[in-house]
C-alpha cells in the first residue's frame, strides 16, 4: 500500500528526513516512536503534502501512484489521511460544515454523488458515536476554542468520517486524559480493517497496549535507526533512546 | 462652484417636497446656505484624505426624477429576502414606489410608510426628530442632504411596543438613474422601551450605471429601547455612496449595527452614535467585499459622554485585485464617562498583492478609569489552515474560498436576525463564487 524508499527532505537549507525506507501493507499497523525533533512529525507532513517541506531524493508509491507527484487534496481523495500533532483552529467554519465539504469533496473525487445535509446528519450521528460524542461540537468552529484533547478527539472523528485507506495519526494520543485515551484507541481499534493501513506516531508506549502494532520503528536523526515487533516499545521505555543511538551507530546494517 | 452645483441639483428653487411643513423650510434653506459657503470636502481635508471624491464634485449631476419609474416586481426580487410579512418600503432612484412597497398589519401607533408622505401630514415625531439629529454643520454631504431630500424611509416605534417584524426599506436603481444625484433620508425612532429591527438596501437593476446616491439615516433610541439596524451597500460598481447615518442612544438602550458594503465604484460610510445617558450598548459590525478598483471607505465615530457604557465595534474587509479599504475609527471618551468599556478591531484580508488598506484608530480617551483598547491587522489567508483543508480532500480554490467565506461569516454570525444573516452568507458566498469562479470552476 506504501512504499517510502530512501527519503529525504528538507525544511529550508536543513535536511530533516535522511533517507527513510518504510513499507506498509495492507491491514498494517506502525508504530513510529523516536525522540523530540528526530523527524516523525515531518514525516507525517510530508505524505500528506506539506508545501513547507522539500523532497531532495527518494519515493513514496501509494497503491502504485507516485504520491510526492500530487497535490495534498488528491492525496486525501486517494484515501490518506493524516490526524495532526497540532490540529488548526478553523474559525467561523462550522465543525458539520468543514466535514460535509471535505466529505462531499473527497465523494465527488470518487465520482459518487454529494450527500444532502439530512443524509449527512446521520451519517454523522453514527460517526459521533465512535468517539463517543454529543452532537454540540458539531456547531461549534473547527477546532475553535476545543481544549487540546477535543482537537484531537476531532481529529479521529473525522478519520471516522473520510474513511482513508491510509491513516497517520501525529501523537493522537499527547493531551489525552486516560478515559479520552480508550476512547480514541477504541475509535482507532474500531475502524481497523484488512485493507487499512495506520501509521502511530507516538511517545508512549501505553497507547500501544491499546492499539497493537504489527511493527515498531525508531526515527532517530531523520532515519529509521531499529524497527521490530510490537516489543520493541516495551525495550524502549526500559532502555531510552540512547540505547537505540548507540545500536544504530554501531553496526551496519540497521534499519529498513 | 457650490452655488452650481446646488444650482444643477435644483435644490434652491426648493422644488423637493414643496407641500412640506413650514418648519422644515428655513432648516433646508440654511443646510443649503452652508452647503454653498463650504462646498465639497478639500482634498486636504483629513478627514477625506483617503477618499478619492473627485467623480463625485467633478460630475454635473441631475436631480433625480420625482416619481418612482415603473420596475415589474420580479425584477425586484432578488433584493427582497425574509419573511412575506415583513414590510417593504420601495424607493425607485429615490422615489417611493407605492406599487412595490407593502406595509404590513403593525401594532397601534407604529408608523412605517415614505417621510414625504409623513412630511405632508406633519406630526410631533417629524418635528422631534427630523434634521435634529445629523449636524449639517460639517459636513458637506449631510448639507446637501438636508437641503435637497424628497423621500425616504420613516419608522416610529412608540413606547413599550416591539415591532417583532423588521422593516426593510429598498433603495433601487434603474437605468434611468444614470448621470443623478440621490438624496435618501430616513429616520428611526424606536421609544422608551421598544423594539425594532430595520434593515435598508442599496441596490441596482444596471450593475455598471453612473451615479450617486448620498444617503443621512438618523437614528433615535429612546432609554431602554433595542433596535438592530443592518444596512445592504450593493450599488452599481461604478456608482458613488457617501452616507451617513447618525445615532443618538438614551440611558439602558441596546443599539446594534451591521454594515455590509459591497457596491460602489467610491462607496463611504460614516457611522456616529452618540451615547448621551449611562449604561449604554452599542455594537458596531461591518463587513466591506470589493474587486476590481472599488474604494470603500468606513468612518465610524462613536461618542461615550456618559460613564458606564459599553460599545463593542469589529469590521473585516476582504479585498481582491486592486480595490481599496479605508478604515478609521473614533472613540471619544469625555472626562465623566468613567467605566467606559469600549474595544474595536479592524481585520482586513487581502487576495491580492495589489490590494491596499488604509486603517487607523483614533482614540481620544479623557477619562481615566476606562477599558479601551483597538487592534487593526491586515493579512493573507492561513496557509496552515489552508492546508489542512487541503488535507482533508478540499481542493484549493475551494479551500481559499472556505476559508475567506470563514472569515467574513465570523462577523455575520454577529447578527441577530437569521433571515438577515442568512442573506448576508448568501452575498458573500455569490461573491466569492464570482471572484475565483472564472476559469477554476472546475478543479484542475
Ligand atoms: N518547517 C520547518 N522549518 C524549519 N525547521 C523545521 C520545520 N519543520 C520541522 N523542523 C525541524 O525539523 C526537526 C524535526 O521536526 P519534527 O517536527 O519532524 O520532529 P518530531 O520528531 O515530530 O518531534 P516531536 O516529538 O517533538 O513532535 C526539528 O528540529 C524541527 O525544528
Ligand atoms: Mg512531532
Amino acid at each position: 500500500m506504501l512504499e517510502i524508499r530512501d527519503l529525504r527532505a528538507t525544511a529550508g537549507d536543513k535536511e530533516i528526513l535522511r533517507g527513510i525506507n518504510l513499507t506498509v501493507n495492507p491491514g498494517e499497523v506502525h508504530a513510529v516512536m523516536g525522540p523530540n525533533g528526530s523527524g516523525k512529525s515531518t514525516l507525517a507532513q510530508v505524505l500528506a503534502g506539506h508545501p513547507a517541506y522539500r523532497v531532495t531524493n527518494g519515493s513514496v508509491s501509494y497503491d502504485g501512484k507516485d504520491l510526492l507527484d500530487m497535490e495534498p487534496e488528491e492525496r486525501a481523495q486517494a484515501g490518506v489521511f493524516l490526524a495532526f500533532q497540532y490540529p488548526v483552529e478553523i474559525p467561523g467554519v462550522s465543525n458539520a460544515y468543514f466535514l460535509r465539504a471535505a466529505y462531499n469533496e473527497i465523494r465527488k473525487a470518487k465520482g459518487l454523488e454529494e450527500i444532502d445535509s439530512m443524509d449527512f446528519i446521520d451519517l454523522l450521528e453514527e460517526k459521533l458515536r465512535v468517539v463517543e460524542w454529543g452532537p454540540e461540537i458539531m456547531s461549534r468552529a473547527v477546532n475553535s476554542g476545543f481544549s487540546g484533547g477535543e482537537k484531537k478527539r476531532n481529529e479521529i472523528l473525522q478519520l471516522a468520517v473520510l474513511e482513508p485507506r491510509l491513516a497517520v495519526l501525529d501523537e493522537t494520543d499527547s493531551g489525552l486524559d486516560i478515559d479520552a485515551l480508550r476512547i480514541v484507541a477504541a475509535g482507532v481499534n474500531k475502524l481497523r480493517s484488512p485493507d487499512r493501513s495506520f501509521v502511530v506516531v507516538t511517545h508512549y508506549q501505553r497507547l500501544l497496549n491499546y492499539i497493537i502494532p504489527d511493527f515498531v520503528h525508531v526515527l532517530s536523526n531523520g532515519r529509521i535507526a531499529m524497527s521490530g515487533g510490537k516489543d520493541l516499545a516495551l525495550e524502549l521505555e526500559a532502555k531510552g533512546y540512547e540505547w537505540v543511538e548507540a545500536a544504530a551507530a554501531a553496526p551496519a546494517g540497521a534499519g529498513a | 462652484m457650490s452655488e452650481a452645483v446646488l444650482q444643477d441639483l435644483d435644490i434652491r428653487a426648493g422644488a423637493a417636497i414643496a407641500d412640506g411643513p413650514e418648519w422644515l423650510e428655513p432648516v433646508r434653506r440654511a443646510a443649503a446656505d452652508r452647503f454653498a459657503v463650504i462646498g465639497f470636502p478639500a482634498a486636504r481635508d483629513e478627514e477625506w484624505r483617503f477618499t478619492p471624491i473627485a467623480p463625485i464634485t467633478r460630475g454635473i449631476w441631475r436631480p433625480s426624477p420625482g416619481v418612482a419609474a415603473r420596475v415589474p416586481a420580479d425584477r425586484l426580487a432578488p433584493f427582497i429576502f425574509g419573511q412575506a410579512e415583513w414590510s417593504t418600503l420601495v424607493f425607485v432612484n429615490g422615489a417611493y414606489s407605492e406599487a412595490l412597497s407593502r406595509v404590513m398589519d403593525l401594532p397601534r401607533g407604529v408608523l412605517v410608510g415614505s417621510l414625504a408622505e409623513a412630511l405632508r401630514g406633519d406630526g410631533a415625531v417629524l418635528r422631534a426628530h427630523l434634521t435634529r439629529h445629523a449636524p449639517m454643520e460639517g459636513s458637506s454631504f449631510t448639507a446637501l442632504n438636508t437641503a435637497g431630500f424628497r423621500d425616504g424611509g420613516l419608522v416610529h416605534v412608540p413606547a413599550g411596543l416591539d415591532l417583532d417584524r423588521p422593516v426593510h426599506f429598498v433603495y433601487l436603481t434603474t437605468a434611468d438613474a444614470e448621470g443623478t444625484a440621490i438624496h435618501p433620508r430616513n429616520l428611526i425612532v424606536v421609544e422608551r422601551g421598544a423594539h425594532a429591527s430595520v434593515i435598508e438596501s442599496y441596490v441596482t437593476l444596471v450593475p455598471d450605471a453612473v451615479y450617486w446616491t448620498n444617503p443621512v439615516t438618523e437614528v433615535a433610541a429612546a432609554a431602554g429601547s433595542w433596535l438592530e439596524h443592518t444596512r445592504i451597500q450593493r450599488e452599481s460598481e461604478r456608482a458613488h455612496h457617501v452616507a451617513l447615518t447618525q445615532v443618538d442612544q438614551q440611558r439602558d438602550s441596546h443599539y446594534r449595527s451591521f454594515s455590509m458594503a459591497m457596491g460602489g465604484a467610491l462607496a463611504r460610510h460614516n457611522l456616529h452614535v452618540r451615547l448621551n445617558d449611562e449604561n449604554i450598548e452599542t455594537l458596531m459590525y461591518g463587513l466591506y467585499l470589493t474587486r476590481g478598483e472599488q474604494v470603500v471607505d468606513n468612518h465610524t465615530a462613536i461618542f461615550h459622554d456618559q460613564p458606564n457604557c459599553r460599545s463593542w465595534e469589529v469590521y473585516k474587509g476582504v479585498l481582491d485585485d486592486r480595490s481599496r479599504a479605508v478604515f478609521n475609527g473614533k472613540v471619544f471618551v469625555r472626562p465623566e464617562a468613567q467605566k467606559t468599556d469600549a474595544k474595536q478591531t479592524n481585520r482586513n484580508l487581502l487576495l491580492s498583492d495589489w490590494a491596499k488598506v488604509n486603517t487607523k484608530p483614533q482614540l481620544e480617551i479623557f477619562a481615566d478609569d476606562v477599558k479601551c483598547t483597538h487592534g487593526a491587522t491586515v493579512g493573507r489567508l492561513d496557509d496552515v489552515a489552508l492546508f489542512y483543508a487541503r488535507s482533508r480532500g478540499v481542493p484549493k480554490e475551494a479551500a481559499e474560498r472556505l476559508l475567506t467565506y470563514a472569515f467574513a461569516a465570523e462577523v455575520i454570525e454577529e447578527v441577530a436576525l437569521e433571515p438577515v444573516r442568512n442573506e448576508l452568507d448568501r452575498l458573500v458566498l455569490s461573491r466569492l463564487e464570482a471572484q475565483r469562479g472564472g476559469g477554476a470552476a472546475g478543479q484542475g
